[in-house]
């Protein structure tokens, strides 16, 4: 039964907007946050497993430094207070995916708390999100369900079990209740979510891959008739998958609530779940007072201390964060905003970042990355960085153009070399012996012989029309098999018309 | 069975560890003796959930092939064997808390303190019964039998340890593994006559102990003298990078302090009388063998004074909203999916991986441990947990401040273990409350985290053993083993020889 | 003071997801309404001022190094599974609500 919406721009003009993010993020640790069990993606299932993440009999769990270490720095990025002591506590739900049937996160006493992060729009804008909270918490198992349609939960007969995420260690951010946003709302929660990606890929903390299921994002969204109304009923729908997925979800649940609340029907206190297919969310369970989750500090782990020492120790290797560093690069390299949004939708600033720091100019390094390299990867349908050429590479075949050992053509034609396995630029010059031909006798000679073929076109280079000239150095180009340099050629034309 | 077999089952571990380093005996006849006193006493004491006969004389013979350098560099109860309460994970061996939900399941690991006693050189003879999830006070609770008591096998051996204290008393082993989470050791010991240590929390790892009450389990030694106990725990002590509770420093010096005890001279050192243990509710044998030892300390040179410990009134209180809650978190994972039993729901009830989860708990767990997760789950749940579980952890830290308040004015301090001797199989079964009141005296060295010990004070007027024990301060565990070795050597001066002495032993004289 | 009615031990049945029979929540309603009385009283002394204890010895967390050891084989992690299928365990129909 499809739901009754209203017109988004109606929607948005007649209530105020209130919206939150609940975002997991799976930390890319070596080992599980409370054991040793390795961690990696794929593998055969239940081989990732210590007696801890299987949640055998006697087991205890024992806290991994650097999940506390990237919470440390994930705090510190989020601009929140950071607990000297902080709890694991848990919590208590059964669930086949959960080996000790409770989860441990925190709960009163969370490591990060308190915080903002200024998010950019696409024309400048800057909102600030309100962070409530980053605290650290233990992922479950997957559920495989068998004997139904597609392996969705829905009729299925049965489902398999596969323990090795669990206990891979997650930081759940919360925000506070955003307000203010208005119609803007769906688009401040897609760039919060892309800066978060790229502040815990800056960090190295996370490889923040939605498809991969790294993150993830619970979206709450109420309306109210005024901003200065009691919050509403708010609904929340789970685990949405893609930065599309978070946006089209609050532009939905605006409209739906709208439409409900038009009609004077409440909104329920519930969970829903985004489907993709039918770009709907749909209700799931109405929160109840089963949702008891009996928190209580979790007596096999004691409190937490971070010391101020401590900090200042993960303060010191913080690196720039990507909003500063994007404005950073923008000014050095001399960008306009839409030069620089093309980098960014490319996923090229690492790449060309790299580059110029191989020695290649700005302009030199962004014209390969977004042009040639682009072209390539996408018709390889690989990203940037899968593609078999290094930025030292990139830095490499501009040095040589620089140095006038080739030219366009020939640097074309190296990196196509490259990126086939052929070796470094180097290599691939040398094997197929490219360079200019600074031969002048032997230009000459070709321009000669050019000259001849064409005497309609050296008339009309004579008379002072330049247009044919590419004729001229196509011809000569050709007979020198592309080695002549285009400035050389053109310059012993002159010389000669002159004559 | 043979004379000698007799009388080696009737040495302190002590003395065994004597003759194998003097190789007299090796570990491997050692283990025979215990496992042909097994044979013989296990029909009337059904101690054992399982004897691991095998593993153990494999262990012995590494044990005794070992060259004199490396026995050398054992501990000095190397090649002496041990039993273990089925509390304890054991890699190979059938590990159940005697529980039928755990049924059949055989731990892919050894716990830390298992792990200990195999470099230690220390053979395994099997694992003892005990109150399903160690949730009991007379082993009545095991799913699978109940365990008897050596004194009068119509009567329980305490609990949840009935099997450990039992073996020990029946020198069916010289030595055991327990847990106290609020005298499972302690109580046992008390009503078999024999020595159960509770550590300090945190003093020996938890890691393998099957989780009861995470803050309140310990393991401990059960032995038959105080200087065995103080042995085994030096073994068994220590930091554990697996327990995050675990205390981040090496064992107490114990058995110099049991050592030093023996001289019987406790001239300087405190003895602290705890006033509200007591009186009303325990036994007149038990109060007067109390008294009576109390004036033993005080003839080999101790002060005692009075001390008063004004919220002990409310431990019980406490311990029955801590316990229960962290029970119905820490069984929570008994749920039919990764070990032990499933039991699918009846027909026309959905089969459904919820359904499972219930009735398989509901097959798998016994009526005290069913009560215990519902009242742990109430005390957890929303709208009361400030008003109970809050409330609990906040008499937990006036009891930590009645102990420390005591310790500034006594070293050590002493109670009656358990209010009464071994009673009756069925006599408290169907009254929880009454079996709860038997852990009165041992409960608030749990909730402190303080260390404490029972060693036999003799018989009461039924003609079965009382416990007499001794609470040190936190971290300070050898501080116990010296008052507990004098007045231990006191006692048996007065008795002419240790306490088992008056105790029949039909079964050691079976075999003849 | 609390009292234990029969729907809510029902109700803590399905939270402990044990399926109590008649019998036993009959059972359970009285013997749990005389132990709540007898622990009830631990409210009369937990003041405001107390602070709460949640583990006796006063530790901070040690924090384990995040290098890997050796994990259980798949056989091994499998070994006590009461029914397992394609290196998995075979869990019964799952209801999305109970999620």
């Amino acid at each position: 039964m499809a739901e009754k919406l209203m017109k988004y721009a109606d929607a948005t003009k007649k209530y105020d907007v209130v919206f939150g993010l609940e975002t997991h993020v799976e930390l890319c640790t070596k080992t599980k946050l409370f054991c040793p069990a390795e961690v990696h993606f794929g593998g055969e299932p239940n081989t990732q497993l210590t007696p801890v993440s299987l949640g055998l009999p006697g087991s205890l769990p024992v806290v991994n430094k650097t999940a506390v270490d990237y919470a440390i720095k994930l705090g510190l990025a989020l601009h929140c207070e950071i607990a000297e002591w902080s709890q694991f506590a848990r919590k208590n739900y059964f669930y086949p995916d959960m080996p000790r049937d409770y989860q441990i996160s925190q709960y009163d006493k969370p490591t990060n708390g308190n915080g903002y992060l200024d998010v950019e729009l696409e024309d400048g804008t800057v909102f600030r999100v309100p962070i409530e909270r980053a605290h650290i918490e233990d992922d479950a198992g997957k559920n495989t369900h068998v004997g139904g349609a597609d392996g969705r939960i829905e009729g299925a007969d049965h489902s398999l079990v596969d323990y090795n995420r669990a206990g891979v260690p997650l930081i759940e951010i919360v925000t506070k209740p955003i307000e203010g946003a208005g119609d803007r709302a769906p688009e401040i929660a897609g760039a919060y979510m892309r800066a978060i990606r790229d502040i815990v890929r800056a960090l190295g903390i996370s490889h923040a891959r939605m498809e991969q299921g790294n993150m993830r994002a619970d979206v709450n969204v109420s309306l109210r008739p005024s901003a200065d109304a009691p919050y509403g009923t708010r609904s929340e729908t789970k685990n949405v998958n893609s930065f599309r997925g978070i946006e089209k979800t609050i532009q939905y649940e605006i409209r739906r609530q709208a439409a409900r609340l038009d009609e004077g029907k409440d909104i329920l206190q519930e969970t829903r779940h985004w489907d993709e297919a039918t770009q709907t969310t749909a209700g799931g369970r109405v929160k109840s007072d089963a949702d008891d989750y009996r928190y209580f500090p979790d007596p096999d782990l004691v409190m937490l201390h971070i010391t101020k020492e401590h900090i200042a120790e993960i303060e010191s290797q913080m690196p720039e964060m990507p909003r500063e560093r994007r404005n950073r690069l923008k000014a050095e390299w001399n960008l306009t905003d839409v030069q620089m949004r093309d980098i960014l939708n490319a996923d090229a600033l690492d790449l060309i970042e790299d580059t110029v720091q191989a020695g290649a100019t700005a302009a030199g390094a962004r014209k390969w990355w977004l042009g040639e390299l682009s072209r390539e990867a996408n018709a390889k349908g690989v990203s940037l960085e899968e593609l078999d050429i290094t930025p030292a590479d990139v830095a490499e075949v501009e040095k040589l153009i620089a140095d006038g050992k080739l030219n366009d053509k020939l640097a074309k034609q190296t990196v196509s070399g490259v990126l086939a396995g052929e070796g470094t630029p180097a290599e691939v010059v040398a094997k197929h012996g490219y360079k200019i031909v600074e031969d002048t006798g032997a230009i000459e000679a070709a321009v000669d012989a050019a000259f001849e073929a064409n005497p309609d076109v050296v008339e009309k280079l004579k008379s002072g029309n330049m247009k044919p000239m590419g004729v001229i150095i196509g011809a000569v180009m050709k007979a020198t098999r592309g080695q002549a340099d285009a400035k050389a050629v053109t310059k012993i034309v002159m010389g000669k018309i002159k004559d | 069975m043979t004379q000698a077999t007799n009388e080696l089952v009737k040495l302190s571990a002590a003395e065994m560890a004597a003759k194998v380093k003097a190789g007299e005996v090796s570990s491997r006849e050692l283990v025979d003796a215990h496992l042909e006193v097994i044979e013989a006493a296990e029909p009337s004491i059904k101690a054992f959930l399982k004897v691991s006969g095998d593993v153990a004389r494999e262990q012995a013979d590494a044990f005794d092939a070992k060259s004199a350098e490396e026995k050398a560099q054992l501990p000095e109860l190397a090649g002496v064997p041990i039993a273990i309460k089925d509390m304890i994970v054991t890699k190979g061996i059938e590990t159940t808390a005697a529980s039928k939900i755990l049924e059949g399941w055989v731990p892919p690991y050894d716990a830390t303190v298992i792990e200990k006693l195999k470099a230690a050189g220390m053979p395994i003879l099997g694992k003892t019964n005990l109150d399903e999830f160690a949730q009991g006070s007379s082993t009545e609770h095991s799913a699978y039998q109940t365990t008897h008591n050596p004194w009068d096998t119509e009567r329980v051996p305490g609990g949840s340890g009935g099997g450990s204290a039992s073996a020990v008393a029946a020198f069916e082993a010289p030595l055991a593994l327990g847990t106290d989470t609020g005298g499972s050791i302690r109580q046992p010991g008390a009503l078999t006559g024999t020595v159960g240590v509770k550590p300090t929390y945190g003093g020996v790892s938890r890691f393998g102990a099957i989780a009861m009450a995470s803050s309140l389990d310990q393991i401990g030694p059960v032995s038959r003298t105080v200087l065995d106990s103080a042995l085994l725990q030096e073994i068994i002590g220590g930091h554990d990078r697996r327990d995050s509770t675990s205390i981040p420093e090496g064992p107490r010096p114990m058995v110099a302090a049991a050592r030093e005890g023996a001289k019987r001279d406790l001239k300087g050192m405190k003895v602290g009388l705890i006033k509200e243990l007591g009186g009303d509710g325990f036994q007149p044998g038990v109060e007067a063998r109390f008294n009576e030892a109390v004036k033993k300390l005080e003839e080999m040179g101790a002060e005692v004074v009075e001390v008063s410990c004004p919220h002990i009134g409310y431990s019980l209180g406490a311990y029955y909203i801590i316990m229960p809650s962290e029970v119905s978190s820490n069984l929570a994972r008994y749920d039919g999916m990764r070990y032990g039993l499933r039991v699918m729901p009846p027909a026309g009830v959905p089969q459904t991986a919820a359904n499972m989860m219930s009735y398989t708990r509901e097959a798998g767990f016994g009526d005290e441990v069913k009560r215990r997760i519902i009242l742990g789950t109430y005390a957890l749940s929303a709208g009361y947990y400030d008003a109970w579980y809050g409330s609990a952890q906040k008499v937990r830290t006036l009891i930590i401040q009645d102990f420390h308040n005591a310790f500034q004015q006594a070293d050590v301090l002493v109670a009656p273990t358990s209010p009464s001797t071994a009673f009756k199989f069925g006599e408290k079964m169907d009254d929880p409350l009454a079996m709860y009141m038997n852990d009165i005296a041992t409960i608030p060295a749990n909730l402190a985290g303080v260390p404490a010990m029972s060693i036999p004070a003799g018989l009461s007027d039924d003609g079965l053993p009382v416990g007499f024990q001794f609470i040190a301060p936190q971290q300070r565990d050898e501080v116990m083993y010296k008052p507990a070795a004098a007045l231990e050597a006191a006692l048996e001066e007065d008795w002419g020889g240790p306490i088992w002495q008056s105790m029949k032993t039909p079964w050691l004289n079976a075999a003849e | 003071m609390p009292t234990f009615t029969r729907e809510e031990i029902e109700h803590l049945g399905d939270l402990a997801r044990i399926a109590l029979t008649d019998e036993e929540i009959t059972r359970l309603q009285g013997e749990l309404n005389v132990i709540a009385d007898s622990i009830n009283k631990v409210q009369e002394v937990a003041s405001d001022d107390v602070p709460p204890t949640a583990n006796p010895i006063p530790l901070e967390a040690y924090l384990r190094p995040d290098v890997p050891e050796t994990p259980l084989t798949q056989a091994e992690a499998l070994a006590g599974g009461p029914r397992t299928e394609a290196g998995m365990f075979v869990a019964p129909r799952i209801l999305g609500s109970e999620e």
